[in-house]
């Protein structure tokens, strides 16, 4: 590319939503500003024999109108949401892709439950029916790469490609990922991610992890930093986020919804170890990728676990960060259950709306804040203020952590905000424009 | 014996692995190559493993990496069907 401007951050430019908020980046963030939930009996299969009935499914996905007619028999729902999302983020980039040199172009995804849907079909043939019966696309459909590669595939996307397996965590990791690869050529990447927890095979292996509720009314199972928490509820989708290079974008004249300005990831240490989570850590070595200091976050999207324990370790962690209550604090999973691969590309999504629209979307509250949770949680209703920059964190099981810094483009250095920063980065970036 | 027919075979193509859009299945496809219809070689193992259930022949894959067109596929399903009465 040539270009000597390596030290700005990229924008994100497209955005594509199937969540059981809705399909469609418009129809999910209205159905947050209003607090319309998706979360409800588990209709994708009969759940009343186990324990956790309740879940975040996509209403009305129709297969035919959001995936080639070749592509339907090859691929897991979970790859499916995400062609739907990807056509969508492209389309609102206003990219196309086949314009671009194909070898700058590349594909970056979370994955989680991967193909489980299709894979307890497949094997269930097989122990019924015998290997004979096992469909050749077994052979592609289950693993942790298919989705980043139909979807490099079908757009001819030949650039860097990967799969980030994280849990909740990796729709971050995905975005921190594509920041460098763009900082070092790639020009655009498709990232995010969406899952497909929901069938038997799936489901059983989530209630091992003991931290899901079991409660089966969906307005009160899944609330985070509340004194009845009870654990979580899973959900199915997530996002796709196009992420451009600044000068791509202004090449191109797209303006963008927001640029990644900062990230970081860790690790928890092993259970039983007397060091502390690694979460409170990984916000500030974030706040530092971006060259912020922490009074500068105007919103913070939380990880919510839902899990007593949990919710007071990152309660404890933002209060050592920001101090008691001085941070509006969000969760407006608690509308679709937590999605894992999609579930920190979804909160990313929202963030990004938030930052474009000047409004902090609300989540549930049931009761009150549990005791240990010192945050000014936004509850009840949207909160109207400045939304410059915004802190979206996340963890998966087993100690994966992640947090990501958003801001409006020109941040601090447009009309209406006096530039009072000093960074590297900001000067990059305003030498650029 | 049952005759195994192209619409036989274009019905599985149908179920099984799909249509390409653009592709007309129901026009004159017997001597069409298969990748010009958009079908790799895991679309047609996955044909082939589906016309060996369904009709109960054995086609082997020395016998399966010869057939390119849908022609070539028919008569050889034939062939085997024909032999297996016979």
């Amino acid at each position: 590319m040539g270009s000597p401007n390596t030290y700005a951050n990229p924008v994100v430019t497209g955005i594509g939503v199937v969540a059981p908020t809705g399909i469609g980046a418009e129809a999910h963030w209205q159905a947050v500003l209003s607090g319309k939930s998706g979360i409800s009996r588990i209709n994708r299969f009969d759940p009343s024999p186990y324990p956790v009935r309740l879940a975040g499914e996509v209403p009305g996905f129709d297969v035919a109108e959001h995936v080639p007619g070749r592509l339907v028999p090859q691929t897991d729902f979970w790859t499916q949401t995400s062609l739907a999302a990807t056509t969508e983020a492209l389309a609102d980039a206003k990219v196309s892709v086949a314009e671009m040199p194909e070898y700058e172009v590349g594909v970056l995804t979370a994955a989680s439950s991967s193909g489980a849907e299709f894979g307890q079909h497949e094997m269930g043939r097989l122990f019924t029916q015998g290997p004979e019966w096992v469909g050749t696309y077994q052979a592609i459909a289950w693993f942790f790469a298919a989705t980043t590669g139909q979807l490099a595939i079908r757009h001819g996307m030949r650039g860097p490609a990967g799969v980030i397996c994280c849990e909740q965590a990796g729709g971050l990791d995905t975005l921190g990922h594509a920041k460098r690869l763009i900082g070092t050529g790639t020009r655009l990447m498709v990232t995010g991610g969406t899952d497909a927890p929901l069938c038997p095979y799936a489901l059983v292996a989530q209630i091992t992890n003991g931290k899901m509720s079991t409660q089966e009314d969906p307005t009160t199972a899944y609330s985070p930093f509340s004194a009845e928490a009870s654990g979580y509820v899973a959900g199915e989708g997530g996002a796709i986020l196009i992420l451009e290079g600044p000068e791509s974008a202004e090449e191109r004249g797209v303006t963008g919804y927001g640029e990644v300005s900062g990230y970081a990831a860790g690790m928890d240490p092993p259970p039983g170890s007397e060091r502390p989570p690694v979460l409170r850590r990984t916000i500030e070595r974030a706040l530092a990728d971006a060259g912020m200091r922490p009074s500068e976050v105007d919103v913070v999207f939380a990880d919510g676990a839902g899990v007593p324990a949990l919710d007071r370790a990152e309660a404890a962690a933002i209060t050592a960060v920001f101090g008691p209550g001085r941070v509006p604090v969000t969760v407006p999973k608690t509308l679709t259950g937590r999605l894992y691969a999609g579930g920190a590309s979804l909160d990313v999504a929202t963030a990004l709306l938030a930052l474009r629209d000047g409004v902090i979307p609300h989540g549930g509250l049931v009761g009150r804040l549990a005791p240990g949770c010192d945050l000014d949680l936004v509850t009840g209703e949207p909160r109207r203020a400045p939304v410059r920059t915004a802190l979206v964190l996340a963890r998966g099981h087993g100690g994966f952590t992640a947090a990501l810094v958003l801001s409006r483009r020109g941040n601090g250095r447009s009309r209406d905000v006096p530039d009072i920063r000093k960074s590297t980065v900001k000067t990059t970036m305003g030498a650029a424009r | 014996m049952s005759e195994f027919t192209m619409d036989n075979l274009r019905d599985i193509m149908r179920t099984s692995v799909g249509v390409e859009e653009g592709v007309d299945l129901d026009g004159p496809i017997d001597e069409v190559e298969f990748p010009e219809m958009g079908y790799d070689s895991l679309a047609l193992a996955e044909v082939i493993s589906q016309i060996s259930r369904r009709y109960k022949v054995s086609i082997s894959e020395d016998a399966a990496v010869e057939l390119i067109t849908p022609g070539a596929v028919v008569r050889l399903v034939n062939q085997t069907l024909a032999q297996a009465v016979g």
